[in-house]
């Protein structure tokens, strides 16, 4: 059992709730998503809720609503957050009822959806506020039945005196438990304990998602609400010139047509304010149908940007210099770019022992180039905002992941204090890293600013598709130096990308070679990247995955094997001391993913690719048979296995990895964004190849290491080892190694 | 603008609106049925898959003027507590991540089963090529439609 400090907020209006001896009575709209569960499913509502810090509030019958502090993109945060804060109150699970935290740091702490750190940062937090509860609700009872407080225990919401025989449920100590002080520490269940977490628990949005509920920033309706679309500029490189908008203005239900500036002038930007399009036109109308059609027609002229300079202020405090050239920027050149600087040295991020002289000594050196292109996140969920901004005050409900980034900025560009925004957090309909760049959010601010009336944003497919944040196109050259005897000796890494570098020079096999080098290159763009789905890892665990299993052919090795091997030099005798991986977890899913696909065992016409790689805190090795039908590759079944710690909602869990590797499946496959003199080539799904069913795989198999290590990412880490298990098994299924994703290209066949 | 007269899950409904109106922002804007979603608007993704008539066809890309006696049914029309047999399915295997897609998923499948109770897996591709899931739900989507069909 471990016994944490307690720092959880109170709302200062629980004292005088407490002072009037009473709880307070608190709006909910939760009866409503509940139409269509049948009777027994019902919970009946309380007369009264106490709440008892600000994650949960107890109702008079026991029934407790638990606020879910971070934002929803699909990953079940609303389900298995919660699920953290009842283990340690100690409820029945049937009697939770979930509800989205608006956007409040100060009761609910960061709230954001990325780097797969949502559980792994909740992890204490939320248990706390759940044992704080608890502590609470057996402080009340002791002083209610005048008996010692360590002879209070509890059991699936009902508290216990069992020398005097009596018991109370949490409904009816609630009342008395809001008026008990916030106790400073609390006592954590020891993992072996666990009642909840580490069950299986159902999405507690699924009736509302499969009835069709409005859940969604994109149904956000509110009374005289008015639909906006942007018009952006058509190529990156160019900017706003002039309109002429003296047709459109008299086109049916159109209000108005605005420029809107999305930054105030010399703002300090930070990393999430990312974007090409600063300036922009927004058509404002009675309905979706009749600002789209008004929006194609609108006259707008546009001109080339000139490159600029400007300082970026990072998440970390740090301050970045970006430079934007001003041009045309297309496809082929940024091939010609990235093979001209793949060319030139590097900086040098890393370098064990003399790779010069093993290089120069090897009796056979392995040189393969892997590339990747810029991908677009297309959410399903069409970026959107709604807002309604009324003097200083604002009201926000937006698909958004990480809505403290982008408050600040949204303070400034509409010149009124943080503290007069509301924010409610809406369901995401995806968000893969996109929806943490919240420039939609300012301008459907600014377009309800002056327009004076609630507004909701809406991007076109094509507007989302075309508006950039692209995970970047990405270019790695790997060397081996192997001796006469095949023992590796040399590993040389050279990785850069427009505009940024996918290396990561400290993450294996750095620390299981003696002599390594790792260096990194970037050119700069005006196309705008941002995170996508396990950033940079999502190039280079493929790339590196590939040339280890060609490498170890070349050794004679098992391609498993081959990894052990290095692995437990790594973990023996590691070279280097920054290395940021753990080699005994990293081998521990390999172990367990050659096991479980039984690894060895040959079958006709299947063909198999292995590959494995940590990041995001978390360690995942796939294995994947594909066969291969009219010539087409067809993945028959992905083997999976993790090492994320203690997995708190199981099949949740496996619901993401099968996401994961059927989004890697099909970025590996189709994936790409390409450009023709600034013009993003694809704008919707008739040009933009997404997997669809019978592309995916057909069987997917999801197994964890059990240890009793704290939680870490799920949304990321298995995303990334898909890309090298593709191409592991496409060599073994042609006799042809692939270096350029995306593998099946524009002709989706292979020759 | 023009006066159309409608059947949306089961109710006569009146609307005065531009012929060109796609069926889909007529459910969404005018009658806040808020279930059938806006993907792509070029009938390529799914999401806003609806019946007419018994079909699954993509809203988006048909003019409420193609309409007229044919009757309309979206998912907040597929079952009155949302216990059709695909709905509880759907629950079973727990399918849904982000969830956007889901209705048109559903949609999709309740019109495959309806035509064809007991499909095999390359009839469940064909019919649901047309929907796409970016979170990779596919496989989930895929046994609960066979476990649709089981119920009947």
């Amino acid at each position: 059992m471990s016994i944490i400090k307690t720092s959880i907020a109170r709302r200062s209006f629980l004292k005088s709730s407490a002072l009037t001896g009473g709880g307070l009575m608190l709006g909910f709209s939760w009866l409503a998503s509940c139409q269509t569960k049948t009777e027994a499913e019902i919970l009946a509502m309380p007369k009264e809720w106490f709440e008892i810090n600000s994650y949960l509030k107890i109702g008079d019958n026991g029934v407790v609503t638990i606020y879910t502090p971070n934002p929803e993109f699909g990953q079940n945060v609303r389900t298995s957050m919660p699920m953290l804060v009842a283990e340690e109150l100690d409820i029945d699970w049937k009697k939770v009822v979930v509800e989205q935290a608006p956007y409040h740091p100060k009761n609910f702490g960061f709230q954001f959806t990325g780097g797969s750190r949502g559980i792994m940062s909740r992890w204490e937090p939320l248990r706390m506020a759940g044992a704080s509860a608890r502590q609470m609700l057996c402080t009340a009872a002791a002083e209610t039945w005048k008996v010692p407080l360590e002879e209070i225990t509890t059991e699936a919401g009902t508290l216990f005196h069992k020398p005097t025989n009596q018991s109370a449920g949490y409904g009816e100590m609630a009342s008395a438990a809001v008026g008990v002080p916030v106790p400073t520490e609390v006592k954590l269940k020891d993992i072996k304990d666990f009642k909840i977490i580490g069950t299986s628990k159902k999405n507690v949005d699924a009736q509302d998602i499969v009835t069709g509920k409005s859940m969604f920033g994109m149904d956000y309706q509110k009374e005289g609400m008015l639909i906006a679309m942007i018009v952006h500029p058509p190529a990156f490189g160019m900017t706003l010139k002039s309109v002429d908008d003296t047709e459109v203005k008299t086109m049916s239900g159109i209000k108005d047509i605005i420029t809107i500036k999305s930054y105030p002038k010399d703002y300090q930007k930070g990393s999430f304010d990312a974007n090409a399009f600063p300036e922009i036109l927004a058509i404002v109308g009675n309905s979706t149908w009749q600002v789209m059609k008004a929006k194609k027609q609108l006259k707008v002229e546009w001109k080339p940007i000139t490159a600029s300079t400007e300082t970026i202020l990072g998440f970390r405090g740090d301050k970045q210099t970006k430079h934007i050239p001003a041009g045309l920027e297309s496809t082929d050149k940024h091939r010609s770019q990235m093979e001209i600087l793949a060319a030139k040295p590097g900086k040098v991020v890393r370098k064990d022992g003399d790779p010069t002289s093993a290089f120069k000594n090897a009796a056979k050196i392995i040189e393969r180039t892997y590339e990747a292109p810029f991908l677009a996140h297309n959410c399903m969920e069409p970026l959107n905002a709604f807002a309604d901004v009324r003097g200083d005050r604002a009201q926000i409900a937006a698909p958004i992941q990480i809505p403290g980034f982008v408050m600040p900025t949204l303070a400034a560009s509409l010149g009124i204090p943080v503290e007069n925004i509301e924010m409610e957090l809406t369901r995401m309909g995806g968000g893969f890293g996109r929806k943490a760049y919240g420039h939609y959010v300012i301008e459907a601010a600014l377009i309800s600013q002056k327009i004076n009336a609630p507004v909701k944003l809406i991007y076109t497919r094509e507007d989302d598709m075309t508006n950039g944040i692209y995970r970047p196109t990405y270019q790695a050259t790997y060397r081996a130096a192997l001796d006469s005897d095949n023992n590796l000796t040399a590993l040389h890494v050279k990785a850069g990308g427009i505009p940024e570098s996918p290396l990561f020079a400290n993450r294996f096999p750095a620390g299981a070679l003696d002599n390594y080098l790792a260096e990194e290159w970037s050119a700069d763009s005006n196309i705008t990247i941002g995170a996508f789905r396990a950033p940079r890892s999502n190039f280079m665990a493929g790339a590196e995955q590939s040339f280890l299993d060609e490498v170890a052919e070349a050794t004679g090795k098992d391609p498993i094997d081959f990894r052990l091997d290095l692995l437990k030099r790594a973990k023996e005798n590691p070279v280097g001391e920054k290395n940021d991986y753990d080699a005994a977890r990293y081998a521990g899913v390999l172990e367990l993913v050659r096991e479980k696909a039984d690894w060895g065992k040959s079958q006709s016409g299947v063909h198999r690719g292995v590959s494995a790689y940590f990041c995001h805190n978390t360690y995942a090795a796939h294995i994947l048979d594909m066969t291969m039908e009219e010539g087409k590759p067809i993945v028959q079944k992905v083997c999976c296995a993790i090492d994320c710690g203690v997995v708190v909602n199981p099949d949740a869990a496996i619901n993401m990895a099968e996401g994961a590797i059927t989004d890697g499946v099909g970025n590996a496959f189709f994936g790409e964004m390409t450009f023709k003199e600034g013009v993003p080539e694809k704008n919707n799904f008739h040009q933009y190849r997404m997997i669809r069913m019978g592309e995916a795989p057909k069987a997917i198999e999801v197994h964890f290491v059990e240890n009793k290590i704290n939680p870490t990412g799920m949304g990321e880490p298995p995303f990334p080892p898909i890309f090298g298990a593709v191409a592991n098994a496409l060599y073994k299924a042609t006799g042809e190694r692939r270096y350029r994703q995306p593998f099946l290209g524009e002709e989706n066949v292979l020759g | 603008m023009a006066i159309f007269n409608l059947s949306i899950n089961g109710k006569k409904q009146q609307i005065d609106t531009d012929p060109d109106t796609p069926l889909l922002w007529v459910l969404r804007d005018h009658f806040n049925l808020k279930g059938t979603k806006y993907g792509c608007g070029i009938a390529q993704c799914g999401a806003c898959t609806v019946h007419v008539d018994g079909v699954a066809m993509r809203s988006c890309s048909l003019p409420i003027s193609a309409i007229s006696e044919q009757k309309i049914k979206t998912i907040e029309g597929l079952s009155e507590t949302g216990d059709h047999p695909v709905q509880k399915a759907w629950l079973s295997h727990d399918v849904p991540q982000c969830g956007y897609c889901q209705a048109g998923q559903i949609m999709s499948a309740a019109a495959l089963l309806e035509n064809n109770p007991n499909p095999n897996d390359g009839e469940i591709d064909a019919a649901m090529n047309g929907n796409i899931c970016r979170c990779g739900t596919y496989l989930r989507i895929k046994a609960a439609i066979k476990t649709a069909a089981k119920m009947g």
